[in-house]
């Protein structure tokens, strides 16, 4: 990883994310080989590690009892930040994740999306270089999770180094600036989104024609742009185009000129999705989830710190 | 956010220790079902017993004491401590299954600080305790015939008594990692107390309960703060008792950081 990256770690469940986010943050001990986090080695220096970074693990393990101040306080004890500076310190915070109204309640009565905000501000408290989400938005609903999107996001332009495990495609994809992708315990490709797409694939241009039109004959007069995949519908047409969008046109110009009237047109970029079927042999389960849903309206965020 | 970094560090021990307390102490405050067990329960056994079983001081072989809850009053008092250890267990083990242990081993506190921040609290609720069952016996009639001095005794032993049943809990909880485990282990609790000079003078015991009741610490810790309540403040027992209370939670918070040590290397 580099120094100041969002890094997406991709990967279906039980494929080893969680595993090696505890070897990492040094909640488990490697059984062989060896990690550097900081600068620092996970297994002989574990202290200079948890000094350095900030982890916010799968489900947010909160203590319900305590409010989210106290909890803010006493994640700053663990990290021995100065007790005069906790106060104003956790006040920042928790504004920053927009739970100033919530601060004083017990965390039993949070919701899930608050949860994970109070998370992610105590992962904060000590201003780590390196900051692990472990699926910091499964099970969120989508406005929380734009939210903590917007702050990964922010943090990034701070400069603090991100590690997100996520099972979300887009959430990678939105998010990172580079990716790997684990099956099995091994990770099996690592890039850039647009370099890992551009590796399984070019962008597709699917055509609809006109109801009646002669399939044959629109397929071979397409034929010199591009592979094509096998049609789907009776009047579907799929090109792998050789050189991108500006090859669009010219299949236009040719289906006109044949009087083939196209009723549809969509230009496909390869997805993270295609790059995750190429890589493992099979698709992420609840990939799609993040999409579907994805809300219009955003939760008014705090003002930056 | 970088732009005002806080002066983080290596936490120290002082601070954690007692942070950690806190939170046990808010924690037993906020939710009834932690404390009540402590309260409800030995409070109960004690009114059965002081009501029902008061003949008993008749019977050869039992001390004279003025009244029967005077010699009851420490059976309470020791069996709420070792109840106290049972809760403190099952949170710690609350503590590992719901993930919030993982936060605290993650941080750069220190490790040993899991277990004493604990077992301070223990001997934080212990001294409460102490104070409820001895308030509750003088309401009821009972006296300290070792006066203020005898109380100090009482309240010394309980105190170190509790923490090292809460250091008990937290090895169970350590080793067990299940509340519903460290819950199982509430029967024994009473076994090992019955099989004691707790309740009854040894003298009274049956083989071979009194030979078990004769090496068992808690026959020593319960003799110990009875000793100033119900006769006076003969030193020999309170030492006895004070000596026990010692070794046991000199051995308990010292499992205990081992078993912390096995638990973080298993993990």
């Amino acid at each position: 990883m580099q120094a100041g990256e969002v890094y997406g770690f991709l990967g279906p469940n039980g494929a080893g994310k969680t595993t090696t986010v505890r070897m990492l943050v040094t909640l488990l001990r490697p059984t062989g080989g060896s990690a550097r986090v900081a600068g620092y080695d996970v297994a002989r220096e574990p202290s200079q590690v948890r000094r350095r970074i900030g982890v916010a693990l799968q489900e947010a393990a909160l203590d319900p009892l305590m409010t989210g101040s106290e909890l803010i306080e006493l994640q700053a004890t663990l990290h021995g930040i100065d007790p005069r500076s906790v106060r104003a310190r956790g006040e920042e915070l928790i504004g920053r994740v927009g739970l100033t109204d919530a601060a004083g309640r017990r965390v039993g009565t949070y919701s899930g999306g608050m949860r994970r905000r109070l998370d992610l501000a105590m992962a904060l408290i000590h201003d780590p270089e390196v900051l692990f989400l472990d699926e910091p938005t499964t099970g969120l609903d989508p406005t929380s999770r734009l939210t903590l999107w917007d702050e990964v996001r922010r943090l990034r332009d701070e400069g603090t180094t991100v590690f997100l495990t996520t099972q979300y495609l887009e959430e990678a994809d939105q998010l990172a600036d580079r990716i790997g992708i684990i099956a099995a315990g091994t990770i099996v490709a690592e890039g850039t989104p647009a370099s890992l797409k551009a590796e399984v694939g070019r962008p597709h241009l699917d055509l609809v024609l006109a109801p009646g039109s002669d399939l044959a004959l629109a397929r071979e007069l397409v034929a010199r742009f591009g592979a094509q995949r096998p049609p789907t519908e009776s009047c579907h047409l799929s090109i792998a185009l050789q050189r991108g969008a500006p090859d669009i046109a010219p299949i236009l110009r040719a289906l006109d000129d044949a009087g083939f009237a196209v009723a549809e047109l969509e230009l496909k970029q390869p997805t993270l999705d295609d790059v995750f079927l190429a890589k493992t042999g099979e698709r992420l389960e609840g990939a799609e989830e993040p999409g579907e849903d994805a809300p219009q309206q955003r939760e008014p965020l705090p003002e930056a710190v | 956010m970088r732009a005002t970094p806080p002066a983080a560090g290596g936490s120290r021990l002082g601070p954690t220790v007692v942070a950690l307390a806190r939170r046990a102490l808010v924690n037993a405050l906020r939710k009834p079902q932690f404390l009540a067990p402590l309260v409800i329960f030995p409070t109960l056994f004690l009114a059965i017993n002081v009501g029902g079983l008061g003949a008993t001081r008749t019977l050869e072989g039992f001390p004279q004491v003025d009244g029967f809850l005077d010699y009851q009053l420490a059976a309470a008092i020791l069996q709420s401590l070792l109840i106290g250890g049972v809760t403190a267990g099952i949170a710690v083990a609350l503590d590992i299954e719901g993930g919030f242990f993982d936060r605290l081993v993650a941080s750069p506190a220190p490790r040993i600080a899991i277990v004493l921040g604990r077992v301070l609290a223990a001997g934080v609720i212990a001294a409460a305790q102490v104070v409820y069952f001895l308030v509750l016996g003088l309401a009821f009639g009972a006296s300290v015939k070792g006066g203020a001095i005898g109380v100090l005794c009482v309240l010394t032993i309980g105190i170190v008594a509790g923490t090292g049943f809460g250091a008990l809990g937290v090895l169970i909880a350590l080793r067990a990692r299940s509340a519903s485990t460290v819950q199982g282990i509430f029967p024994l609790v009473f076994v090992v107390l019955f099989i004691s000079s707790a309740f009854f003078p040894l003298e009274l015991l049956s083989a071979p309960a009194d030979v078990i009741a004769t090496y068992n610490p808690l026959s020593f810790i319960a003799t110990g703060m009875r000793q100033p309540i119900a006769f006076s403040n003969q030193w020999l027992p309170v030492l006895e008792g004070l000596a026990a209370a010692v070794a046991l939670t000199a051995v308990s918070i010292g499992l205990s950081l081992l078993a912390l040590r096995g638990r973080l290397r298993d993990a």
